[in-house]
C-alpha cells in the first residue's frame, strides 16, 4: 500500500499552502479602510475595549509582527470576539460546519446518486430516446439559476404541497434529512447535470478503448464490460472534475444556506458581512479555505484508489 | 479435417454515398494445430478479416455482407449474439497488436486471466486466479503468484504480450487468432513471443491465425499463407510453395522487399507506391496499378483466384511468368 504513503506527508506539503491562506485572511481585514481596532469592536465600542484589542492583537506594531501574533493566536484557536454575537468566534463557527458540512454530503450524494444512473442509461446506447431524455435534462439542469430553482422548490414543495420545511436545520439525523432535503436537491439540480455530461461523454470515449474490443472478445456480455470496465475507467476523471465543483460548491452555500436559512456557515458569511463582525468572516473564510484543501486532499485518495497507474 | 472453415467472407464499411468492402471474398480453411499467415501491407484489411471472424466488428458502419465462417458444423455468422458470445474466448479467442492499450489498466493481470473462466466455465474468482497462476506460468512470466496482483503497467510490452496471450488461452480455445502479436515489441521479444506461440501449438494442438506485414514471420512460424491486398486475396497455400514459387507479383513484392534477400544496405526493392484507400479502389485487379505484369484484362475485370498447383492458388492471370521474369 506505498502508494497510500502520500496521505502521511500530503499534510507537511500542505504547511506552505495552509501559510497562504492564513495570510489571505489576515490580509482581508487589513484591507478594510479605517482604524482596525474600531473595525473589529464595532461603532459603540468604548476607549478601554479599543485599547484592548489594540494591545491583544498587536495593531499599533508592523504588519509584520501583527500577522506573527496572529498566528499565535490562531494556533491557540482564538480568533477573538464576535461583536453580534458577543461571544468567542471559535465558538459562533464551530456551531455553523455540523449544518454546512451536512447539506454538502447530502448535496454530493444527491447529485452522484442522480447522476451515475442516468449517465449510465444516457451512454449504454447512445443516440436513444433515453440519451436524448437525458440530455434535455442535463442542458436544463446546468442553465438554470440555483437561487431562482431554490426559490421555486421551495414555492412548491414547502408552500404549496407543505411536504418540507421553508427553513431550518432540526434536531436528529432524520430531521435533517428531512429540512435539508430541498436544499440539497437544489445542490444536485446544479450539480448533477454537470456530472451526467462528464460521464456520459467519458463512457463513450472509454466505450471506444481497445481493452473494450480484447474484453469483448474473451466473450463478456457486453453489460458486464459496461459496469465492470467501461465504467470503473470512467469514473477517475469524473470524481476529479466532482472535487472541483465540490469546492465552487463549498462557496455556493452562501446563496443556498441564505434561500432556505441553514444555519451553516454560509449564512452565517453573510450576515456577518452585513453585521460587519469582520473576525467571523475570517474566521469563516479560513473554514472555507481549509475546506477547499481537504476536498482535494479526499480526491486524491480516491483518484490513488480508483486509478493503479497514478503516484502521487 | 478442418477446424475452421471460411468462405466468401466480405466485410464492409457504410460510406455517406455507398459501402466498400474492406475484405472482400475471403476464403480459408484451418487445421488443428496448423498456423495460418494472414499477411499484407498495412490497410489491406487483415485486422477487419479477423474481427469478422468474431463478428467484433470495429465500427457501427461495418458489416458482415457475405461469406461463412464454418466451425463444429455450425456458421458463426448466423449464430445469435448471445451464441457468439459462447464462442468468443472459449472456443476462438483473439489477441491484439498493441498490448499495452488492450488490457484494462485498473484490473489487476490476475483478475484480467481470469474474468474468461468465471464467465464461461462460472469457476470461483479463488479457483480461477488459481488457474491464472498456472497461465502465466504457461506462457513464460517468472515467479507467477508474485505478479497475479499486479498491474498491466507494471510490465513490459513482451510481458503484457504474453498476459494478453494468458487470458486468451485460459478457456483452452481452439483457435487462436493473433493480430500482429509482435509488431508493437521489440525484435528479440518479437522472436520469444513467437517461439511461445510456437510452443502453445506444439503442446496443446492450438491452432492459430497469425496476422502479420512481415512475410520473413511467414516463412519463420507459418504452415500456410494467405496474401492479402485491399482486401482481397491475391495467393494462398503452403508456405513453402508460396514463398518458394510465388505465383503471385504482389507475393514476389513483399518477398523482394525481404532484407534478407536483397544486397545489405542497397535501397530495399519493394514494391512502389501505396495500396489504394477504401472509397477509391481501381476497377479490375485492385493491385494492377503498381504492378509491373499489368495488362489490359487486369485493369478491366476483377481477377479470380485460380488453381496453379496442389493447394496453391493465385488470383494472377499472368502466374506462369511471374516465376519466370527476373526482378
Ligand atoms: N473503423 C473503421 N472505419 C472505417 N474504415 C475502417 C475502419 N477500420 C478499418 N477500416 C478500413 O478497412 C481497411 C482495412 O483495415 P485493417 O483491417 O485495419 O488493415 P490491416 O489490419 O491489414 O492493417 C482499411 O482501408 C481501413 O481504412
Ligand atoms: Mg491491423
Amino acid at each position: 500500500m506505498h502508494r497510500f504513503k502520500f496521505v502521511l506527508y500530503r499534510p507537511i506539503q500542505l504547511l506552505p499552502v495552509l501559510i497562504g491562506v492564513s495570510i489571505v485572511t489576515f490580509i482581508l481585514v487589513q484591507l478594510i479602510p479605517g482604524d482596525p481596532a474600531r473595525i473589529l469592536l464595532g461603532a459603540k465600542a468604548t476607549p478601554e475595549a479599543i485599547a484592548e484589542v489594540r494591545e491583544k492583537f498587536g495593531l499599533d506594531q508592523p504588519l509584520v509582527l501583527q500577522y506573527v501574533h496572529f498566528m499565535k493566536n490562531l494556533l491557540q484557536g482564538e480568533l477573538g470576539r464576535s461583536i453580534i454575537y458577543r461571544a468567542p468566534v471559535l465558538s459562533v463557527v464551530e456551531q455553523r460546519v455540523a449544518p454546512t458540512l451536512f447539506l454538502l454530503i447530502y448535496g454530493v450524494v444527491l447529485s452522484v446518486l442522480l447522476a451515475v444512473p442516468l449517465a449510465l442509461a444516457a451512454a449504454w446506447r447512445a443516440g436513444s430516446s433515453v440519451d436524448q431524455a437525458v440530455r434535455v435534462f442535463s442542458t436544463a439542469g446546468i442553465g438554470l439559476p440555483a437561487f431562482w430553482l431554490g426559490i421555486m422548490l421551495m414555492l412548491l414543495f414547502s408552500i404549496e404541497l407543505r411536504l418540507f420545511p421553508v427553513s431550518g436545520y432540526g434536531e436528529g439525523a432524520l430531521s435533517h434529512l428531512h429540512h435539508l432535503f430541498l436544499p440539497a436537491l437544489t445542490i444536485s439540480i446544479a450539480l448533477a447535470p454537470v456530472l451526467v455530461r462528464n460521464l456520459r461523454a467519458t463512457l463513450l470515449a472509454q466505450l471506444e478503448s481497445d481493452y473494450v474490443s480484447a474484453e469483448r472478445a474473451k466473450g463478456l456480455p457486453e453489460r458486464a464490460i459496461y459496469l465492470g470496465h467501461v465504467f470503473r475507467n470512467s469514473l477517475i476523471p469524473t470524481v476529479n472534475l466532482l472535487g472541483v465543483n465540490v469546492s465552487w460548491l463549498i462557496g455556493g452555500t452562501v446563496v443556498i444556506e441564505s434561500v432556505y436559512s441553514v444555519p451553516g456557515l454560509g449564512q452565517l458569511m453573510v450576515s456577518s458581512i452585513f453585521g460587519r463582525d469582520y473576525l467571523v468572516v475570517q474566521a469563516v473564510t479560513l473554514m472555507f479555505a481549509i475546506g477547499v484543501i481537504l476536498v482535494n486532499f479526499f480526491v486524491d485518495i480516491v483518484t490513488v484508489a480508483l486509478d493503479p497507474r497514478v503516484e502521487m | 479435417m478442418t477446424l475452421l472453415d471460411v468462405a466468401g467472407l466480405r466485410t464492409e464499411f457504410a460510406t455517406p454515398t455507398r459501402a466498400v468492402a474492406a475484405v472482400d471474398g475471403l476464403s480459408f480453411q484451418l487445421r488443428p494445430g496448423e498456423i495460418l499467415g494472414l499477411v499484407g501491407e498495412s490497410g489491406s484489411g487483415k485486422t477487419v478479416a479477423c474481427r469478422s471472424l468474431l463478428r467484433l466488428l470495429p465500427s457501427r458502419r461495418a458489416r458482415i455482407a457475405a461469406g461463412t465462417v464454418m466451425f463444429e458444423n455450425r456458421d458463426l455468422m448466423r449464430l445469435s449474439e448471445a451464441e457468439m458470445r459462447v464462442v468468443r474466448g472459449r472456443d476462438i479467442a483473439m489477441i491484439f497488436q498493441n498490448p499495452a492499450s488492450h488490457l484494462d489498466p485498473v484490473f489487476t493481470v490476475g483478475d484480467l486471466i481470469a474474468e474468461p473462466l468465471i464467465w464461461h466455465f462460472g469457476e470461483s474468482r479463488r479457483a480461477a486466479r488459481k488457474r491464472a497462476v498456472e497461465l502465466l506460468r504457461q506462457v513464460g512470466i517468472p515467479d507467477p503468484a508474485g505478479q497475479i496482483e499486479r498491474y498491466p503497467h507494471q510490465f513490459s510490452g513482451g510481458m503484457k504480450q504474453r498476459v494478453m496471450i494468458a487470458a486468451a488461452l485460459a478457456c483452452e480455445p481452439k483457435i487462436l487468432l493473433a493480430d500482429e502479436p509482435t509488431t508493437a515489441l521489440d525484435v528479440t521479444v518479437q522472436a520469444q513471443i513467437l517461439r511461445l506461440l510456437l510452443d502453445l501449438r506444439d503442446r496443446t494442438g492450438l491452432a492459430i491465425v497469425l496476422v502479420t506485414h512481415d512475410i520473413g514471420v511467414v516463412a519463420e512460424t507459418c504452415d500456410s499463407v494467405v496474401v492479402l491486398y485491399s482486401g482481397r486475396v491475391m495467393e494462398c497455400g503452403g508456405t513453402q510453395d508460396v514463398l518458394t514459387r510465388p505465383r503471385h507479383p504482389y507475393t514476389r513484392g513483399l518477398l523482394d522487399s525481404l532484407p534478407t534477400t536483397a544486397a545489405r544496405g542497397a535501397e530495399l526493392p519493394s514494391i512502389s507506391g501505396y495500396p489504394p484507400p477504401l472509397d477509391r479502389l481501381p476497377q479490375g485487379c485492385r493491385f494492377h496499378p503498381r504492378c509491373r505484369f499489368a495488362i489490359d484484362r487486369c485493369r478491366r475485370e476483377p481477377i479470380e483466384l485460380e488453381t496453379v498447383d496442389d493447394g496453391h492458388a493465385s488470383a494472377c492471370v499472368r502466374w506462369r511468368e511471374v516465376m519466370e521474369v527476373g526482378p
